[in-house]
């Protein structure tokens, strides 16, 4: 559902001139991944389904006695689970697609093999589902498809890398918290890649599977892309969506002291892994040589977590102070929520800008323009309504899914009656969303021009 | 032009379904749900043609001894011609007659819910004659799921489209009602064709073995 609202608003409601070659980096990356949101968890609902059916009602989808076959759960699992990592990163690669160029002062290099290698990356994250299985026994047929399918989305994420570098070429760099997390992201994501090329080898993968290594690995790729973005994008955004700047000293310390600790913890599981440590489990043998790695791996998460704290103490003094900043509070801003107030009203526009390129703020800027070139003029804005039904919807859906989670338990006579109320909660807020009309409201003209003199700008 | 204004066949626009902003995301919105939908439906007939005949024990009953050609070709029929009259339905909602649309709409309900009963009687018959049950196999379990959750599709259809009859009886066309009517039909449609895979992959090929 959430992927549907990206997906259309994105096709339906851009604003004029904004053709789809001059979106923002991070809109695309949005779009892919709605797509890829749309498509990957409706075999996760069905395998969901599966399971549930065999727990409460005696299916035998995954009985071997029934006739059943354990391997269809992970194939449904993975057909899901792999187009959910890049759904995961490439919201990531959009963030720093966005602050690269903002702080090297450049534009973004190979916007346009930016644009195909997101979509391509999100064509064969669905191509390579079964190199979560390969020591499953499907063949070598079959291994050998997906190792070279899997080997294939080096290539795009490597043209990525490179174009991220070339925007930094040259550039008049500005080592700001949210830079510093992007510069870090490169190096550590790379490792992570390179780590996953390794693994996407299948014969080598027999002695990989399951250990520390794949551990090590999708750290890399998760915390090193993923969450790196996260506090580089708070730490970007937050003064566009609270109106005031978090602390640049202690968003340094946060950075070096997460950084520190991630690779502590992480680069040595590499080795662990090696040594023959496995996944998933929580205490092992002491003296087999596995000690002093899992020591300093402790050591380093520790690091991590003090990092996180002094960022949320940031944000609490941030908060206090409350000092408020303008519409473009790095200066550097070149897309066009940087052109409108911090926080944004809840109508965005009052009049649609006009886009004129790719990074359509910056044009406007080097023209020596205080503000976008309109595309209207002031009129009344229609606005939806606000309604409470969907989350009652997703309410019911809720207390269902926790009615069937117990429902199996022995002796437990709960489950099934909040299973049916929560089903008859959704079917009750569709029905009601049905046949209620919702027509919206208009902002009129007036107001809008109220607005601006309670700010003090200009129209 | 605004959702609330009062029409005549003569002002009605030509596509009503697409007409306002609204209508329009309505539209794309429910077209990419369709997609997402057909992810799952194949997720299931991946898992029907991989359970298929799978049962613990050889001389329980197989798709070849369930299956008939006249119950399913009714249920078929049913369904394909359910599919036509929304059709007609649609062809008067473009031409602005309410009543012409209710009516080819009723036909369609009634149709549908005729399809649902051959296939409750067609479970029922399943159930007691084969012992060919949800719990007996993996066999059961699989072909119950996929053609139970196309039953449980085409019931929630028919409750949509008599909701959006009843909702509308008073007022008659706009341009806020149009694309709901638009959609459910659209939806109307996948059903169907979900059914025309099912009629194939599970009847057609178990059959012939």
């Amino acid at each position: 559902m959430g992927g549907i609202n990206f997906l259309v608003t994105i096709i339906n409601m851009r604003a004029p001139g904004m053709t789809y070659m001059r979106m923002p980096m991070f809109t695309w990356t949005t779009f892919v991944t709605s797509a890829l949101i749309l498509f990957a968890f409706p075999p996760l609902t069905v395998g969901l389904f599966l399971m549930t059916f065999d727990r409460m009602f005696g299916a035998q989808f995954f009985d071997v006695a029934g006739g059943g076959n354990t391997i269809i759960w992970e194939h449904l699992f993975w057909i899901f689970g792999h187009p959910e990592v890049y759904i995961l990163i490439l919201p990531a690669f959009g963030i720093f697609s966005e602050i690269i160029p903002v702080f090297s002062r450049k534009r973004l290099f190979g916007y346009s093999s930016m644009v195909f290698a997101t979509v391509l990356i999100g064509f064969l994250g669905f191509m390579v589902w079964a190199h979560h299985m390969f020591t499953v026994g499907l063949g070598n047929v079959a291994n050998a498809i997906f190792a070279i399918a899997t080997m294939t989305i080096a290539v795009p994420t490597g043209m990525k890398i490179f174009n991220w570098l070339f925007t930094m070429w040259g550039g008049n760099l500005k080592f700001t918290t949210p830079m510093l997390w992007s510069v870090a992201f490169i190096p550590s994501f790379l490792m992570g890649g390179v780590t996953g090329v390794m693994l996407a080898a299948a014969p080598a993968d027999y002695q990989y599977h399951d250990t520390y290594f794949v551990v090590a690995h999708f750290h890399y790729v998760i915390v090193g892309g993923v969450v790196f973005a996260i506090l580089a994008g708070t730490q970007f955004y937050w003064p566009k969506m609270f109106g005031t700047m978090l602390n640049e000293v202690l968003g340094k310390i946060t950075f070096w002291t997460f950084l520190i600790g991630f690779h502590l913890t992480f680069f040595i599981q590499h080795f662990l892994g090696l040594m023959g440590m496995p996944r998933r489990i929580w205490k092992f043998l002491p003296n087999q040589g596995l000690d002093t790695g899992n020591l300093i791996s402790s050591v380093g998460a520790a690091f991590m977590a003090f990092g996180v704290i002094v960022m949320l103490i940031n944000i609490i003094i941030t908060t206090v102070q409350n000092k408020r900043v303008g519409n473009d509070p790095w200066g550097d801003g070149r897309t066009l929520e940087w052109a409108i107030p911090s926080p944004p009203p809840f109508y965005n526009f009052k009049q649609l800008p006009l886009v004129r390129g790719v990074d359509t703020w910056w044009i406007e800027k080097m023209e020596g323009k205080k503000e976008l070139t309109p595309a209207e003029p002031l009129g009344d804005i229609h606005m939806p309504d606000a309604s409470i039904l969907p989350v009652v919807i997703s309410g019911g859906l809720f207390i269902a899914a926790f009615g069937a989670l117990y429902h199996g338990d022995k002796g437990n006579t709960w489950g099934l009656p909040v299973l049916i109320i929560g089903i008859g909660i959704a079917l009750l807020g569709m029905l009601i969303r049905s046949v209620k009309d919702y027509h919206g409201f208009h902002i009129h003209k007036e107001e809008l021009l109220e607005d601006d003199k309670d700010k003090g700008v200009k129209a | 032009m605004h959702v609330e204004e009062q029409f005549t066949p003569k002002t009605w626009p030509e596509a009503p379904e697409k007409a306002t902003l609204e209508a329009k995301n309505k539209f794309l919105g429910f077209w990419l749900f369709l997609g997402g939908e057909t992810v799952l439906f194949a997720s299931l007939f991946a898992t029907y043609i991989s359970l298929k005949d799978k049962v613990p024990d050889p001389s329980m009953a197989h798709a070849k001894d369930l299956f008939e050609l006249p119950l399913s070709f009714l249920a078929t029929m049913l369904l394909l011609v359910s599919s036509i009259t929304s059709v007609y339905a649609m062809y008067h909602m473009k031409n602005f007659a309410f009543k012409k649309m209710q009516f080819w709409l009723l036909i369609t309900v009634l149709l549908g819910a005729g399809f649902l009963g051959t296939e409750v009687y067609e479970f029922h018959h399943y159930v007691t004659e084969f012992h060919h049950t949800f719990t007996s196999s993996a066999f059961g379990s699989a072909f119950y799921t996929l053609v139970g959750f196309h039953g449980g599709h085409v019931a929630f259809g028919l409750l949509w489209i008599l909701t959006l009859m009843l909702r509308n009886s008073g007022r008659g066309l706009n341009l806020y009602n149009a694309p709901k009517f638009y959609v459910a039909s659209l939806y109307w449609h996948f059903i169907d064709v979900v059914w025309v895979f099912i009629f194939t992959v599970v009847y057609l090929m178990g059959m012939v073995g």
